[in-house]
């Protein structure tokens, strides 16, 4: 693979940055909610009278969940496309803009609803709860916002295509291709519930819902939406992080063809989020639980080919022994330690993964607090502290300077941090769930119940752990204002990864999107036309809106 | 495409432990019937109250049919009906019940009874109470500003 830029040009870095703003403004703000809420649920806090729980937690979903994801996401391919596929064209950078403040308006929008308490419906939004329309109209416009974002990437990939006949394309532009079209094929159901349903029925042009199917549409939406989350990650695990240590990838067809996967399985699935709902077949809900666990195939290439480059790396600078090549990673540089406690995190994180997807073992985790354990590992570790990671390279990278001694290691003090606070915060979230402590929910001793006040010590060690995140996020955001704005001029590296000598010549056939496109509907059509059919041929009366905050 | 060694016998094992993993599941659900609860009943979410079997929610004692008590819950913002309840020890109950406003959830801590409570539908969980002793129910699924002081109780007597 061949880099076609050392730099990125200086005006897709200023597009690029835009996304990186708004999604560390929104770190800052979605951090403190976490903070409030895990103090809060300890039961020693109580919010003052203007505010609630919910409404911080909606700010907490929405604002982490959504905007820091989304932007950081698009403004992180953005910078791969133009890295390794050239400098965007005038109109392509023009449409990426156009993109950002589509996306930056609708954050607004949506933001000032939730603040005046028009939308405490949490980031989920289930009806019949009912927000303000506008609430609504924002979302829509983070949204089609980000499908601007895309067709600008789709442009460079295209141009790059018709420059370079016959050729693959570079591997983290291929990547970024991938999640992308995931992205696009997964929205479309949240953008149909929410314009053709939620949107009318919040105006009063309608005046009922259909709960299940407007649920089931969103799921449709809500699963792909963690693995839009995760392949960032995965495309600097795979292509970046070999550049860091001074390795090899270790194969780019493999890389590929786990992309490709992951985008044939991750949409097919989300009843698995609706397992204990009435109103499904419990033998579709079978069979979307089969198609979930297809992932584990993908997982585990990945798994392989990354500690396949470590080793192979430690063993070329003379490591011998079973484990010895672990002693000879670049253990002082944070662009390789952050991510690699987010791979670590990932481990657990799947386990508890495939529990929440079992057809039976749901029921006892389901909405439970377990589940929060759960994706603060995935979302919250992997995915999140491998960004981190990416930052710290790239923020310096795109404003022309350099990631000093001293922030390199306050990234790693910071790295450590996160990872103690999470083992509390999650570890006890993971275990309160067992006992049955719900997701959610505010503090409350449910009347004295005895069992309610087993959960507490729990609580009180949630708190503990979110009160050490909530360090590691100022940490973290003064590590990004110094290397955006006061870190010494100079020019930091653009790590992508080269593809080792004995690797074979890359099959065209992974470009072929009409074929992979093709699969992937034909795979959503397998899953969802008859329970679909279903649900609307039973469906009950509708529901009225409900603004029970 | 060259497949590294290594790499096939770790996707072969893993692919195998899928597929027993998978087989017991699917084992488990059809032919021991542990499946989700998914009764795909469905009834008016505004004349719940007048609907049996949700006129009448509690405890009933049923004859021929494969448990021995019915236990009808009605959910609505910020209670469940009844809000407290004796069963005895070692009954099988069939759980029956719905919510009349938005979703609720309906977990019954400490067991495996968990599961949505949507507008228009009716769910059901068959279970049997072998342990007495006192069980909190919670909503688990966030349904306003009262959503964390909604419970109820099932008592499990000899």
């Amino acid at each position: 693979m061949k880099s076609v830029n050392t730099i990125v040009d200086r005006r897709d870095g200023k597009l690029v940055m835009a996304h990186f703003y708004v999604a560390f403004i929104a770190l800052a703000i979605g951090g403190l909610a976490g903070l409030l809420q895990t103090l809060v649920r300890s039961g020693k806090f109580e919010l003052p009278s203007w505010t609630g729980y919910y409404q911080i937690l909606t700010i907490h979903g929405v604002v982490l969940g959504l905007v820091l994801t989304t932007f950081f996401i698009m403004g992180f391919q953005l910078a791969l496309v133009s890295k390794t596929s050239g400098t965007l064209t005038a109109k392509q950078r023009k449409t990426g803009w156009i993109g950002f403040w589509t996306m930056t308006v609708g954050t607004v929008m949506a933001a000032v609803m939730i603040l005046m308490n028009e939308a405490s419906v949490l980031y989920t939004f289930y009806a019949p709860l009912q927000a303000h329309a506008l609430f609504y109209i924002g979302l829509t416009l983070v949204v089609v916002g980000s499908w601007i974002d895309g067709a600008a990437l789709i442009m460079a990939y295209a141009s790059w295509r018709k420059a370079n006949p016959g050729k693959p394309s570079p591997l983290l532009t291929f990547m970024a291709m991938v999640n992308t079209l995931m992205w696009i094929v997964a929205t479309i159901g949240v953008a149909a519930t929410v314009l053709f349903q939620l949107l009318p029925w919040s105006l009063g042009l309608v005046e009922r819902v259909d709960v299940l199917v407007s649920r089931t549409l969103f799921w449709y939406f809500g699963h792909p939406l963690v693995y839009f989350w995760l392949l960032p990650a995965y495309m600097a695990w795979y292509a970046i992080v070999p550049k860091i240590i001074g390795g090899k990838i270790f194969s780019d067809s493999l890389a590929r063809m786990s992309f490709i996967l992951f985008l044939l399985f991750s949409i097919p699935v989300g009843f698995h989020h609706q397992l204990t709902e009435p109103g499904i077949d419990p033998a579709w809900k079978f069979l979307q639980v089969v198609l979930t666990f297809l992932v584990v195939i993908p997982s585990l290439m990945t798994a392989f080919s990354l500690f396949a480059t470590f080793e192979m790396y430690g063993r070329s600078k003379g490591a011998t022994g079973l484990f010895g090549w672990l002693k000879k990673l670049p253990w002082g540089d944070a662009r390789f330690v952050v991510p690699f406690i987010g791979m670590l995190a990932f481990i657990p994180a799947g386990a508890g993964g495939l529990v929440n997807a079992s057809h039976q073992l749901n029921q006892v985790v389901h909405n439970t607090i377990w589940v929060t354990g759960h994706f603060h590992l995935t979302l919250a570790t992997s995915v999140v502290l491998t960004f981190f990671g990416i930052s710290y390279w790239l923020v310096p990278h795109l404003t022309g300077r350099v990631l000093t001694k001293a922030m390199n290691k306050l990234a790693i003090i910071q790295g450590v941090v996160w990872a103690i606070g999470m083992t509390f915060m999650s570890g006890a979230m993971h275990a309160a769930g067992l006992l049955g402590a719900p997701r959610r929910s505010s503090f409350s001793t449910y009347g004295g119940s005895e069992q309610a006040m087993e959960w507490i010590p729990y609580q009180v060690a949630q708190a503990v752990g979110g009160s050490i995140l909530f360090l590691g996020i100022i940490l973290m955001l003064y590590i990004f204002i110094n290397l955006a704005f006061f870190a010494p001029k100079g020019e930091e590296e653009f790590p992508v990864g080269e593809v080792s000598d004995a690797a074979e010549k890359t099959p065209m056939v992974f470009e072929n999107w009409k074929l992979w496109i093709g699969i992937t509907v034909l795979l959503i059509l397998f899953a969802y036309t008859i329970p679909f059919i279903d649900m609307i041929e039973n469906a009950p009366i509708g529901s009225k809106g409900y603004k029970f905050f | 495409m060259h497949i590294h060694k290594f790499e096939k016998i770790w996707l072969i094992f893993g692919i195998t432990t899928l597929l027993v993993f998978l087989t017991v599941v699917g084992v488990s659900a059809f032919y021991m019937g542990n499946q989700p609860p998914s009764c795909l009943a469905t009834i008016n979410p505004e004349k719940v109250d007048t609907t049996a079997p949700f006129d009448e929610p509690g405890l009933k004692k049923v004859e021929g049919k494969e448990w021995d008590y019915e236990l009808i819950f009605v959910a609505s913002a910020f209670a469940y009906n009844p809000g407290q309840v004796e069963v005895p020890k070692g009954a099988k109950v069939k759980v029956i019940a719905t919510t009349k406003d938005v979703i609720h959830g309906f977990e019954v801590a400490g067991t495996n009874i968990n599961m949505m409570l949507e507008p228009g539908y009716i769910s059901e969980f068959v279970t049997t109470f072998d342990k007495a002793g006192e069980y909190l129910i919670v909503c688990n699924e966030y349904c306003g500003v009262g959503h964390h002081m909604m419970s109820s109780k099932i008592e499990v007597v000899e």
